[in-house]
């Protein structure tokens, strides 16, 4: 579906402010796949997800989505179309003054007939399950909700990728269950593949790969079971590993024999009492 | 918020009326020909037909009348301005008060009404379309309207689609305002007292974040926009079209006889 080849970027280009961003990264994002990208604040994991819809172009190295390259201007509109995106703040990303025109607006820059971008809209507002509030004004919904309109604005385009960049960060836990309840839905349900960007590791369990980036650079690739075994690694990155499996690796250090990758309560409760 | 409560004209009361159903571009045309009419009406039966005009659309929108005569307060001030200039300035006729070397004469009586009138109908009417017409539905009859001018460069969609976001985004930055107001008076800051000078001064500390966060806020959502594919007005479709109703014709020979009975009444 997308491929990251030796890609590079930096924001500031030449001269001495020049600080890469991006360093040869490689990728590849399977049809279908739920991939998590998770790392700290200035790890380069937005402008990697900004990369993934021609948002940003590589300095060097190139991102085939559908094999167009995403530096090739005629296919801008079809790869944008293609691969969906919803950012952090809820508020920034809705246009309209109201939730179902705001659905439509994908939709309507594509040009498609007023009865299909209808259709889509209802559509795409049940799969998030707004479609009670489709003539709400947006800036009375509450965060969770707020993301949800942002996501069935980009479903309605009929996207095979959604790219979501740390959706939950300025959601409260509530909002935070909503958004990935939805996203791991529409992963498994309609076989959209998702790239989830997210710096909480409690909201990566659910991914069936998990990539850690680090200063600009991938540090770590694997299942969430094998990323999260690397307690060490990830506490000298900045990065949380969940409680449970934290409360595992401890366990194991004082001398308990259990497996170093326990990634839910209910495992290490069998565990524990095997 | 109290302050956008005190402001009627602008906002926006969902209904089902007739008034309400109309397509937005017809009641655009239409007040715009209603506020020409009235500035050539010379005569106070001219002004009675406006007024039974004015007043049947009125009972047609089913609107709360408190709410819409609450919606004059702001003009008020003018109307009595207007009154008053026209009173004393307005000579010719015959004099019909003299207060030392001031007097009103007759031609200024009946200037400073009609023009106080027309001022009144004017501001009625145009709050008739804002109340009935959602938003939405205003910029889009806009649009429409603004598209002949496309020819000598007038940005029509542009110009549509700012509104849009304005009227999207108001309630946002009330909101955020509220809570940097909150935040600095935490601190200490002070907006109440003072004055005129000071109090301005103090607005200092609300302004500068507020612009700043309404600058991040645009550059936010201009890269959603462009991630969902947004390029301009071109090979854009709408999903709500407007289209022409049996009661857009209705409405249409209405006006045309109201324009008539304005025109008759001028005799």
């Amino acid at each position: 579906m997308i491929v990251v080849q030796d890609v590079s970027f930096a924001y500031e280009k030449g001269g001495e402010g020049e600080q890469k961003a991006l360093e040869e990264i490689n990728l590849k994002v399977a049809r279908g796949e739920y991939m998590a990208i998770i790392g700290h604040n200035g790890s380069g994991k937005s402008t990697l997800a900004k990369h993934f819809n021609a948002l940003l172009t590589p300095a060097a190295g190139r991102v085939l989505v559908d094999g167009m390259c995403t530096r090739d201007k005629d296919h801008l509109y079809q790869i944008r179309q293609r691969v969906g995106m919803v950012f952090q703040n809820p508020d920034n990303q809705i246009v309209a003054t109201t939730v179902e025109e705001d659905v439509a607006f994908g939709p309507e820059n594509l040009g498609l007939p007023p009865r299909e971008i209808r259709e889509r809209v209802e559509e795409a507002l049940e799969l998030v399950r707004m479609a009670d509030m489709r003539r709400h004004a947006p800036h009375l919904l509450s965060g969770g909700q707020k993301q949800r309109v942002a996501i069935a604005g980009v479903i309605a385009m009929r996207p095979r990728c959604l790219v979501l960049d740390e959706p939950t960060a300025m959601l409260d836990p509530r909002g935070r269950e909503e958004v990935l309840q939805t996203v791991g839905r529409l992963n498994r349900e309609e076989g959209i593949t998702v790239i989830y960007i997210t710096h909480f590791m409690e909201e990566v369990r659910r991914a069936d790969s998990l990539t850690v980036m680090d200063r600009g650079r991938i540090v770590l690739k694997g299942t969430p079971r094998r990323v999260f075994s690397q307690g060490d690694l990830l506490q000298s990155l900045g990065l949380e590993v969940p409680p449970v499996t934290e409360l595992a690796r401890r366990l194991k250090m004082r001398g308990l024999d259990i497996a170093p990758d326990i990634l839910e309560v209910d495992e290490l409760v069998g565990m524990l009492c095997s | 918020m109290s302050l956008i409560k005190s402001i009627t004209i602008g906002q926006y009361l969902p209904g089902k009326s007739p008034l309400h159903r109309l397509d937005p571009r017809l009641k655009i045309i239409a007040l715009i020909i209603y506020i020409i009419a009235i500035f050539f009406i010379r005569t106070f039966t001219g002004f009675g037909v406006a007024f039974i005009f004015t007043g049947f659309l009125l009972l047609l929108a089913k609107l709360p009348l408190g709410y819409v005569i609450r919606g004059l307060k702001p003009v008020l001030f003018l109307v009595v301005f207007t009154v008053i200039l026209h009173f004393f300035m307005t000579k010719g006729g015959e004099v019909l008060v003299r207060l030392g070397p001031l007097t009103v004469e007759s031609a200024g009586v009946r200037l400073g009404i009609f023009m106080s009138l027309r001022l009144l109908f004017l501001v009625v009417n145009t709050s008739l379309l804002t109340l009935t017409t959602s938003p939405i539905a205003l910029t889009d009859g806009i649009e429409y309207l603004l598209k002949p001018f496309r020819r000598v460069g007038l940005p029509a969609h542009e110009i549509a689609m700012m509104m849009t976001i304005a009227l999207r985004f108001i309630p946002t930055l009330m909101e955020e305002s509220q809570k940097i107001m909150k935040a600095q008076m935490a601190r200490g800051a002070d907006f109440e007292t003072g004055g005129v000078i000071r109090r301005a001064r103090s607005m200092a500390p609300l302004l500068v974040p507020l612009f700043i966060s309404a600058f991040r806020r645009a550059d936010d959502l201009a890269v959603a926009m462009e991630a969902r594919c947004y390029r301009g007005g071109e090979h854009r479709t709408r999903m709500k079209e407007m289209a022409v109703t049996p009661l857009d014709y209705y409405a249409l020979a209405v006006v045309a006889a109201f324009l008539l009975l304005i025109a008759l009444a001028r005799i």
